[in-house]
């Protein structure tokens, strides 16, 4: 049994405790925002909050996760309101498949949380996100619409 | 697009099969409305095939092709909209089901969505199928007012006589509109009036994606799933032995361990990631035969062999290349090699299917919905008025995903468990083992230089792998592949853009064990690298500028000539450039569409680039949504330029040998260079978008490499030769 707060909700799942996060959220707590691209910490479209901090979720077990606040894309807007991030992506028209974005937004929400006002080198930095479809020009200007707005 | 998660009960959920997958037509004819009128599932009315409209004045757009990220779904509304006449902000989506295509004759046209037709090949039906509604609904209007239809126009989704400036909306006409019989005869808009076309609209399937709501097929819930995990055989073409089930049965949530048409082994659990975990710890003997023997080295020693083979395929040929190489002044030659590329989408391979004795459904997102339908209805043994696939958007598909291969797998594994929905998932090693791989190809290039420095004679020899004859050998004409020469074709939409005299272009077809598979671009991939980096050469050794080389042979090619020159004069060509920075061009044609790049880059220790800006110029015809076509612009250089520093899949002992991202890379935020994209749409056709373009990105940047460097790589990834993107 596992203890998890998730979104601000606690929630007990009864789960082998290697289990990685990523699968307890998506299959137990049934929270499928959060996706699997690659399971190995590469691709980054697992990632999730834990502690106000980006991480991704498919290479940590959820007994690391107990006691600690796990958001998931879900729980980014608050009763529906959207981020500025969500809002920045809308506007730049960024997801075209959308299938990497959650994770994508996931990074970025916490990168604008350390640096308000990322330059171009903080982007390059803190975002390896894998995106296929090759958004990465639209995410760029969507971070800095954020920064602004 | 509404994809419903179903939020139902598990009885509710067989009988309303059909509806599944959100307010699906169904063609249900119901006692009111009167005979003859169609409804989708909410009880709106159809006004043809294309439209319904609910009675809150919602358009909903029926689309056939498959969204997976090139946003053609939005395009596709817009040609329904703008000849439709209704309020742009008022459109939304839905797919018809496949089965239900099959039932009603067809009547949405073809499902494929792959060779960048999406666009291209429906835009004439569905703009008249828009269009057949208006004209209804105005009827419908005329009819009530007694009044001659002639005195009435539709705007906005509202019809207005005229004289009297009556008014009445779409929603309160479309129960009558929806009785009149659809118009015959529809003509369809002057492309100068269009207003919807043409305009940079935002996606309309964009909200659900930032919230995490949007539901892909690996999201699938159904009540009672159970998740599979599976592995097919590591070496292509190799059977199952045996496996121990004893080492797994016990393990936590374990349901079923299965063999899946005698090439794969599934395992069936509570969970996923209890399926994946005891896969990974399931025995397996397999009958691999003589294909583990078979290695990349093996393979580039056949194709070397067909360079020089007496037997090819000839697919563009003029004068005498022979003749002419034989008396040239210069004679320059150069081999080029491209590797096997696996698409890796980022949404692996997954379909959930649910077989009971008399019915089969899939949920899965495919780029092939009347495929998929075709294989569930094979690998379920019921008719095909028995199923239907219920199409979901995908995360990604490159072409990878018009292949039913994993579609087959869920079926089958759902055909031992009757009456429970089994959602079947690779994992991403799965993705990286069983790909349809981008094919291998060498090409040995020759040609002569006159005195002047013009090209007198070429011959293009390709050696490798046709794509055609693995997957549709019935295409294959007279057992030649045309597609293994896309941009080199004589005429058409894939045709060679210069007037070279004493050419010749042929294929010596060398298959392999190894499965090919169409991969964005397809074959322009490596075409696009072996033209263009060889005419740079031959510019290079006649002493011209590339780009006044390559205009010389162009005059019969007005459309490439005018994306060329717009990169040329955007990317600053013959204009003096920041210290350290290097020009390189290319350009191709594909798919119908005319498209250049410009790449400007630095390179630091002769290995390390930096792509500083690529301008993109293409000419597709008609521009349905410039937005879209610029994002379908600067994601294809992601892709392409990922396929060229670091992609490759390679083969040992009959299998592929990478496995994940870590040892297939793809490109990330920082190597993303600037890109300038010119939307240049000169009219009179209807191009690709979501490929062209890919196929001009490694050509430029090589040249620009070889520029910079002196260097000139002809065998690909670039890491292989210790070149890295910074
Ligand atoms: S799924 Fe976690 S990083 Fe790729
Ligand atoms: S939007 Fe498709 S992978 Fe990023």
């Amino acid at each position: 049994m596992a203890r998890l707060t998730i979104n601000g909700k606690a929630v007990n799942v009864d789960v082998d405790p290697n289990t990685p996060l990523l699968w307890v959220i998506r299959e137990q707590v049934g929270l499928t925002g959060t996706k699997y691209g690659c399971g190995v910490a590469q691709c980054g479209a697992c990632t999730v909050h834990m502690n106000g901090e980006a991480l991704r979720s498919c290479a940590m077990p959820v007994s690391a996760a107990e006691g600690k606040k796990i958001t998931t894309i879900e729980g980014l807007a608050n009763k529906g309101l959207l981020t500025k991030v969500q809002k920045a992506w809308i506007e730049h028209d960024v997801p075209q498949c959308g299938y990497c974005q959650s994770g994508m937004i996931m990074a970025v929400s916490a990168l604008l949380k350390e640096k308000p006002k990322p330059t171009d080198a903080d982007i390059d930095a803190a975002i390896t996100n894998i995106c296929r479809c090759g958004t990465f020009q639209q995410v760029r200007e969507a971070i800095h619409a954020a920064a602004k707005a | 697009m509404k994809i419903a998660t179903p939020k139902i009960t598990r009885r509710q959920f067989i009988i309303n099969s059909a509806a599944v997958g959100g307010g699906l037509a169904l063609g249900l004819r119901l006692p009111y409305g009167g005979p003859t009128v169609v409804r989708a599932a909410d009880g709106s009315p159809e006004i043809g095939a294309w439209v319904v409209i609910r009675p809150d004045e919602t358009v909903v757009v029926r689309i056939a092709r498959s969204e997976m990220g090139q946003g053609s779904l939005t395009g596709l509304a817009q040609m329904v909209a703008e000849e439709l006449e209704c309020d742009w902000k008022r459109v939304t989506t839905e797919y018809p089901t496949p089965a239900t295509n099959v039932a009603r004759k067809r009547v949405w046209g073809d499902y494929g969505t792959g060779g960048s037709r999406g666009i291209r090949t429906s835009e004439n039906y569905v703009r008249k199928g828009g269009a057949a509604a208006r004209m209804m609904l105005v009827q419908a209007a005329a009819d009530q007012w007694k009044v001659p239809v002639s005195e009435c126009s539709a705007a906005n989704g509202v019809v207005t006589h005229g004289p009297s400036k009556k008014k009445l909306s779409y929603g309160k006409l479309a129960e009558a509109a929806a009785k009149l019989d659809v118009p015959k005869d529809i003509p369809l808009k002057d492309p100068k009036d269009w207003k919807i076309i043409g305009k940079p609209l935002k996606r309309l399937d964009t909200a659900d994606k930032v919230t995490g709501k949007q539901m892909y097929s690996a999201d699938m819930k159904l009540p009672g799933m159970l998740s599979a995990a599976i592995k097919g055989a590591p070496v292509f073409g190799a059977k199952v032995v045996s496996f121990d089930q004893s080492k797994i049965s016990a393990m936590k949530g374990v349901k079923k361990v299965m063999v899946v048409r005698n090439t794969a082994v599934a395992v069936v659990a509570d969970t996923w990631w209890q399926a994946k975990t005891a896969l990974d710890a399931l025995p397996i003997v397999w009958e691999e035969g003589p294909n583990n023997k078979v290695s990349s080295e093996s393979i580039a020693k056949m194709l070397d062999e067909g360079l020089s083979a007496e037997q090819a395929f000839v697919h563009n040929q003029n004068g005498d290349s022979k003749a002419a190489l034989a008396s040239a002044a210069k004679k320059i030659e150069a081999v080029y090699t491209y590797p096997y590329q696996n698409h890796a989408c980022m949404e692996p391979m997954n379909a959930t299917a649910l077989y009971t004795a008399d019915r089969c459904q899939v949920w899965t997102g495919t780029q092939n919905g009347e495929a998929a339908l075709a294989a569930t209805a094979e690998a379920s043994g019921l008719p095909v008025d028995k199923c239907d696939v219920h199409k979901m958007l995908l995360g990604g598909g490159f072409g990878r995903k018009g292949m039913s291969d994993y579609v087959t797998q869920a079926v089958v594994i759902a055909k031992e468990m009757p009456g429970t929905p089994v959602k079947l998932l690779w994992s991403r090693e799965e993705d990286m083992a069983q790909g349809r791989y981008h094919p291998v190809m060498h090409a040995k290039l020759t040609a002569g230089l006159d005195n002047a420095g013009n090209i007198s004679g070429m011959h293009i020899r390709l050696s490798g792998q046709s794509i055609l004859a693995a997957v549709r050998p019935e295409a294959l004409d007279k057992g030649k592949d045309p597609f293994a020469f896309q941009g080199f074709w004589p005429t058409g939409e894939h045709s060679l853009e210069y007037t070279i005299p004493n050419l010749l272009i042929d294929h010596a077809m060398r298959n392999t064990h190894v499965p090919p598979g169409f991969w964005r671009g397809v074959n322009i991939n490596q075409n696009a690298i072996f033209l263009e980096c060889f005419i740079d050469e031959l510019a290079q050794a006649a002493g011209q500028d590339p780009l006044a080389f390559r205009r010389k042979m162009m005059d019969k090619h007005p459309k490439s000539l005018a994306v060329l020159n717009a990169v040329a004069e955007k990317g600053g060509w013959g204009k003096p450039l920041a210290a350290g920075r290097h020009l390189g061009l290319a350009h191709f044609r594909s798919f119908g569409s005319y498209v250049a790049a410009c790449a400007e880059i630095s390179v630091k220790d002769g290995n390390k680039v930096k792509i500083h800006k690529i301008v993109a110029a293409t000419d597709t015809g008609y521009a349905v949504n410039p937005a879209q076509i610029e994002r379908q612009i600067s994601g294809s250089f992601v892709y392409g330029l990922s396929a060229v520093f670091d992609q490759e899949c390679t083969v040992k002992d009959g299998k592929i040998e990478q496995t994940n991202f870590h040892d297939y890379n793809s490109m990330r935020i920082a190597q993303m260079p600037k890109v300038e994209s010119i939307v240049m749409p000169s009219g009179g056709f209807w191009g690709g978008v979501g490929e062209p373009t890919i196929c001009v990105a490694a050509p430029a940047v090589l040249n620009a490499f070889a520029r910079a460097t002196g260097k000139r790589i002809r065998s690909f990834p670039l890491k292989n030769h210790g070149i890295t993107l910074v």
